[in-house]
């Protein structure tokens, strides 16, 4: 086998150091009739090529050649080949969690850069160096603001992605929190006068959890939902899904916490992961805050150098009084982030962005001038935005596959009231013939005979 | 370091000095030198009540948390805010500047079953004597 | 002295200040295509949520610059490219390249979890033969991948249980932890709602079968182990205590972080095991890659089976595969979207390469860390002389004397060019030396690891200065990190600050 680098001689000398007369004496301890006799019956052994070979069938069996208009949650945009060059370095790749951190400098300091990036890009005074994803931090965050508060209700608005929210009620379920969800208005933004009478007269709520560009795509305006939450002493927590918003987008700095999907910053969807989820937060709750950190310190000959540090926070420290059961970051997800965006730095983010909205606003000007569409909602949008058709979005969009064309998501499974409307994506990946071949599509579609 | 006479000891390491029904409570040189460099206390906050035997806040060093186990019961009117920007006092100077909470005790009787110095000082050199045997 | 050090010499490396350092305004490392469509006015689109000129702070450099910079930094890493990363419970394997080839394939890294299930056939197969294949290998009988990493997967498990327990009407209330365990297992037990106790283990280091017999009740859910355990034995009782839990209606979860020591050879399912999470980033050679991402598939018996986290992936006529996103006992999701599909790819290309021959593999990590120990048995004390596994774990009892302790050792191997074993873990062994080499090193490489060790314990008994206060070769020296956990520095602010038209 190519991977194992002894040959049936040396494994034969070591046997006979060890003292032993086969293999077999190692796995002594195991009770016999527990040994397998047979062989497994998996697939393979298969050579490199054949390995490529079945991925590159299965691959074939996907999507290619299609256009697509999904985001929710998960975007396509530009990444350089560079962030690849760079991950794949085994330095990089085929460290360990940097504990030892005089051989790991590479990852720690790398890991303080994304902190950096991360505060800057959320206006938020420390990050850690990454969680699962952003559905994992979300829920992460309302747990942190737990603990913060002492308090166990918690007001979600249904705009937040149905996902996280999903993971935010699983991991409920057992903590004691309840969870409520907040309405969204006529114009999708959240609902302020029901998030207001939710809050009223009670100081039980410890977190009031909102995202923006919401799960419609829709920005929602921070300042009053902040000063509602906080009027009740309740803490306010931003989900983004969507990070290159923030290169046009005013930061949340009214957030106590933004819990954030890093996908965005030259992570491939690879249909659902892995990507980088974060959390930043303001300084004063650092130690409340879950996963790992890097911070900056000396050497003993005054260098700077960089440590996991605060790690008594930690499961592996904490055990059972832990704030958070997970051991891993996401580390080289986070060192991708951190090569795409230094890559992008100021300039080539905010361009990016301003293509987002650019694309965006173009395609829906595209889909308003087909008879029967109509625009959803209508606050401001970043990159996706919601439409009402005159038919079932499921069956046009089986018309759409027909051209090649993978259509906006359905939003009816989620949002039962919305079985009309559709979640469009379009980023700066999107060529302006595409978005035009689209519209002419549903235009087609939606002019036959129901 | 010397260990005050007029305080008295618990098992778990606390000092508390009482003086009258208020009292104030700390760890003890012991304590903090089995902790290592300690990087943070985590203290209650004025109001709170503590409770004979059982945790109030933590220590920490870089690689270990320690609860820190109330000596007498009663009712926290101040924490010590200087250790938040100055851990290192509990390492240096822990039966003085680094006292950790003065409370309003409820139960004086409780104080009984606590050591003197002498009876403290005699505890931790047999616990010397067992980690090194 | 560095004719002791074999494997390693010094070379020259680069300085590199943090990439903020380098920024300079108009400066860029990407360019985008131009524009194909009118472009929108931010001002008027967005309103007052709208951001002028760009993040404050974000560095501008050139692309050579971060190609420096990245490249500089990596070369300040140790890996497994590199060498042996003998780290205990961590099982540091070789990341086969052709994974990474693979789960960036056009048709597998571009897919959208949300495109409809007829146009990702392919993925869900990949899925679907992923699945096959650690369920042969576990011998359980259903499994979920969702959960993005080992502590996930034992947060699911546990969920299972509890929803499992639940149905039967009760519960319960605590979950059981040998003393040896890994710090996650307490940890996720009380985000599943459990409290925990823990039970001391006997004096050879297995669970004492007698006292579980006393701790299991009514109350109790199940009972967490890892087997092998943390001290690389196995645990030779476990069919009977798998009995002793079912007799009171508890059950048995297995922490599947040392699997590497039992896949080919025996399968948890045929133990007596419950339910279990496998770390793909373990046994399975995802890279660790600085510390994630990971995966913690969780497989489990045909009880706990209508619980597993939704969406589901189950085979249609015709074979076409489908998620169905609702099942009324599920526990619901633990992560959005399908799992670390990405991660699974590789595990599942791993597993494709050596087929049945896993078991091949797995011998030769045994064979490995028993050379090891043969080769550094009273050099440096063993603590517990059972049969070793996968790793072997020593104790830093003999140097101690010198004043030398398993950090210092751990430290002194770096100079000699070995990443150090695991320090200090498990808990119940003081001054522990846990050390895992895995299957991927040659004879060769143990034989340096084994003169490096002993060549050590030579200089502790001798010089043992030279060990406090290693390492000598590396580009920082120990760090303060005392002063780190003081007054934390948690991210780059600039020295003065700059005027910016920003913000």
């Amino acid at each position: 086998m190519r991977y194992l680098p002894k040959s049936p001689a040396e494994r034969q000398e070591m046997l006979a150091a060890i003292g032993v007369k086969s293999i077999d004496e190692l796995f002594s301890s195991i009770p016999e009739r527990f040994r397998l006799r047979n062989a497994l019956n998996i697939p393979g052994p298969y050579s490199e090529a054949e390995v490529i070979q079945y991925f590159k069938e299965r691959a074939g069996e996907n999507s290619n050649g299609y256009t697509s208009f999904l985001g929710a949650g998960i975007y396509n945009h530009l990444r350089s080949v560079v962030t690849d060059a760079i991950i794949q370095r085994g330095e990089f790749l085929t460290s360990y969690t940097p504990y030892q951190a005089e051989i790991t400098q590479g990852t720690l300091q790398a890991i303080f850069e994304f902190q950096t990036l991360m505060c800057q890009l959320t206006g938020q005074e420390v990050a850690n160096a990454s969680m699962y994803d952003g559905s994992t931090a979300t829920t992460e965050a309302v747990l942190m603001a737990e603990r913060l508060t002492g308090r166990q209700r918690v007001l979600v608005a249904r705009s937040v992605h149905p996902e996280y929210r999903d993971v935010l009620r699983t991991y409920a379920k057992n903590s004691g929190l309840r969870v409520e969800e907040i309405p969204f208005s006529a114009s999708g933004t959240v609902d302020a006068k029901a998030l207001q009478s939710a809050l009223k007269n009670k100081d039980d709520v410890a977190a009031v959890v909102v995202q923006s560009p919401n799960f419609f795509g829709v920005i929602e305006s921070q300042t009053p939902l902040a000063e509602a939450a906080h009027a009740s002493s309740a803490m306010y927590v931003v989900a983004i899904t969507e990070g290159v918003s923030l290169g046009l987008i005013r930061p949340p700095v009214e957030a106590d916490i933004v819990a954030m999907e890093g996908q965005s910053f030259g992570l491939a969807p690879s249909y659902g992961g892995p990507f980088a989820g974060v959390i930043a937060c303001k300084e004063k709750y650092v130690r409340q805050m879950p996963g790992r950190l890097t911070g900056q310190t000396t050497d003993s000959e005054g260098r700077r150098g960089f440590v996991l540090t605060l790690a008594t926070r930690e499961q592996h420290i904490r055990r059972e009084k832990a704030t958070s059961n997970i051991c891993t970051n996401q580390a080289l997800c986070a060192l991708a982030a951190t090569v795409h965006l230094t890559l992008l730095g100021k300039e080539g983010l905010r361009e990016m962005a301003e293509q987002n909205l650019s694309k965006a606003e173009f395609a829906l000007a595209e889909l308003l001038k087909i008879p029967g569409v109509r625009r959803a909602f209508d606050a401001p949008f970043f990159n996706e935005f919601a439409v009402e058709f005159p038919r079932s979005v499921k069956i046009l969009n089986s018309q759409l596959l027909r051209e090649k064309i993978i259509g906006p998501l359905a939003l009816g499974t989620p949002y039962p009231e919305l079985t009309k409307h559709a979640l469009v994506c379009v980023t700066e990946t999107t060529p302006r013939a595409e978005i035009e071949r689209f519209a002419a599509a549903l235009k087609k579609a939606l002019e036959q005979p129901v | 370091m010397a260990y005050p006479k007029n305080y008295r000891y618990s098992k778990e390491h606390e000092w508390i000095e009482v003086k009258g029904d208020l009292a104030t409570i700390g760890i003890t040189d012991y304590a903090q030198h089995e902790l290592g460099d300690v990087v943070f206390a985590e203290l209650p906050k004025p109001g709170a009540r503590i409770e004979t035997g059982k945790s109030f806040g933590t220590v920490e060093s870089v690689k270990a948390v320690s609860e820190i186990y109330a000596p007498a019961s009663g009712e926290v009117i101040e924490a010590n805010g200087e250790l938040h920007n100055t851990p290192e006092k509990i390492n240096t100077d822990p039966h003085g500047a680094a006292w950790l909470i003065k409370v309003r005790l409820t139960n004086a009787a409780e104080l009984n079953g606590l050591m003197d110095a002498a009876a403290y000082e005699a505890y931790i050199a047999e616990k010397a004597k067992e980690t090194s045997a | 002295m560095t004719d002791r050090i074999k494997k390693a010499a010094r070379h020259t490396n680069q300085n590199e200040g943090l990439i903020f350092e380098k920024s300079s305004p108009g400066k860029r490392a990407f360019e985008l295509p131009p524009l194909d469509v009118p472009a929108a006015d931010p001002a008027k689109s967005l309103g007052s949520h709208f951001r002028r000129g760009g993040v404050k702070g974000f560095p501008e450099v050139s692309e050579i610059e971060v190609i420096r910079h990245f490249t500089r930094l990596s070369t300040w890493n140790y890996a497994i490219d590199l060498g042996m990363y003998p780290l205990g419970s961590c099982t540091m394997k070789y990341n086969p390249r052709v994974n990474e080839f693979v789960a960036r394939l056009d048709g597998i890294a571009t897919e959208h979890p949300y495109q409809p299930q007829e146009l990702s056939q392919g993925c869900l197969k990949i899925l679907r033969l992923l699945e096959k294949c650690l369920l042969e290998i576990t011998g359980m009988d259903a499994i979920t991948l969702q959960p993005a990493a080992g502590a996930q997967g034992e947060m699911t498990g546990l969920l299972l249980i509890r929803a499992y327990l639940e149905r039967q009407g009760n519960a319960r209330k605590k979950v059981l932890i040998p003393d040896s365990a890994h710090g996650t297992n307490p940890a996720t037990a009380v985000i599943a709602g459990y409290e925990v106790e823990n039970i001391k283990s006997e004096s050879h280091g297995q669970i004492d079968v007698e006292k579980l017999r006393e701790l299991v009740t009514e109350d109790v859910a199940a009972l967490m182990i890892t087997n092998p355990s943390t001290l690389g034995i196995f645990e030779q009782r476990i069919p009977e205590i798998a009995e002793i839990l079912h007799a009171k209606g508890a059950l048995l979860y297995m922490d599947g972080a040392n699997m590497n020591a039992l896949a080919g050879v025996t399968r948890p399912g045929d133990l007596g095991v419950d339910v279990m999470h496998l770390n793909l980033h373990k046994t399975f050679s995802t890279p660790h890659g600085g510390g994630g991402p990971g995966a913690g598939p969780v497989a489990m018996k045909k009880i706990l089976e209508p619980f597993r986290p939704v969406p589901i992936l189950v085979e249609k006529e015709g074979g076409r595969l489908a998620l169905e996103p609702m099942r009324p006992n599920s526990i619901g999701r633990v992560k959005a979207f399908s799992g670390n599909f990405g991660v699974l790819v590789r595990a599942l290309a791993y597993i494709l390469a050596y087929g049945p021959g896993v078991r091949q593999a797995t011998e030769d990590a045994v064979l490995n860390a028993n050379y090891i120990r043969k080769g550094l048995q009273g050099v440096f004390d063993l603590p517990y002389s059972l049969p070793s596994m996968h790793e072997v774990v020593f104790s830093d009892a003999l140097q101690k004397k010198n004043g030398v302790n398993t950090m210092d050792i751990a430290k002194r191997l770096i100079d000699y060019g070995f990443h150090p074993y695991t320090t200090a873990f498990p808990l119940i062994v003081p001054g522990a030396l846990m050390i895992e080499p895995t299957e991927s090193e040659s004879k060769e490489e143990c034989d340096l690891f084994i003169d490096a060790m002993k060549s050590i314990a030579e200089e502790a008994a001798t010089e043992p200065e030279i060990v406090k206060t290693a390492p000598h070769t590396t580009r920082v020296r120990r760090l303060d990190e005392v002063g780190a956990a003081r007054k934390p520095i948690l991210r780059w602010k600039p020295a003065i600050p700059r005027r910016e038209a920003a913000d």
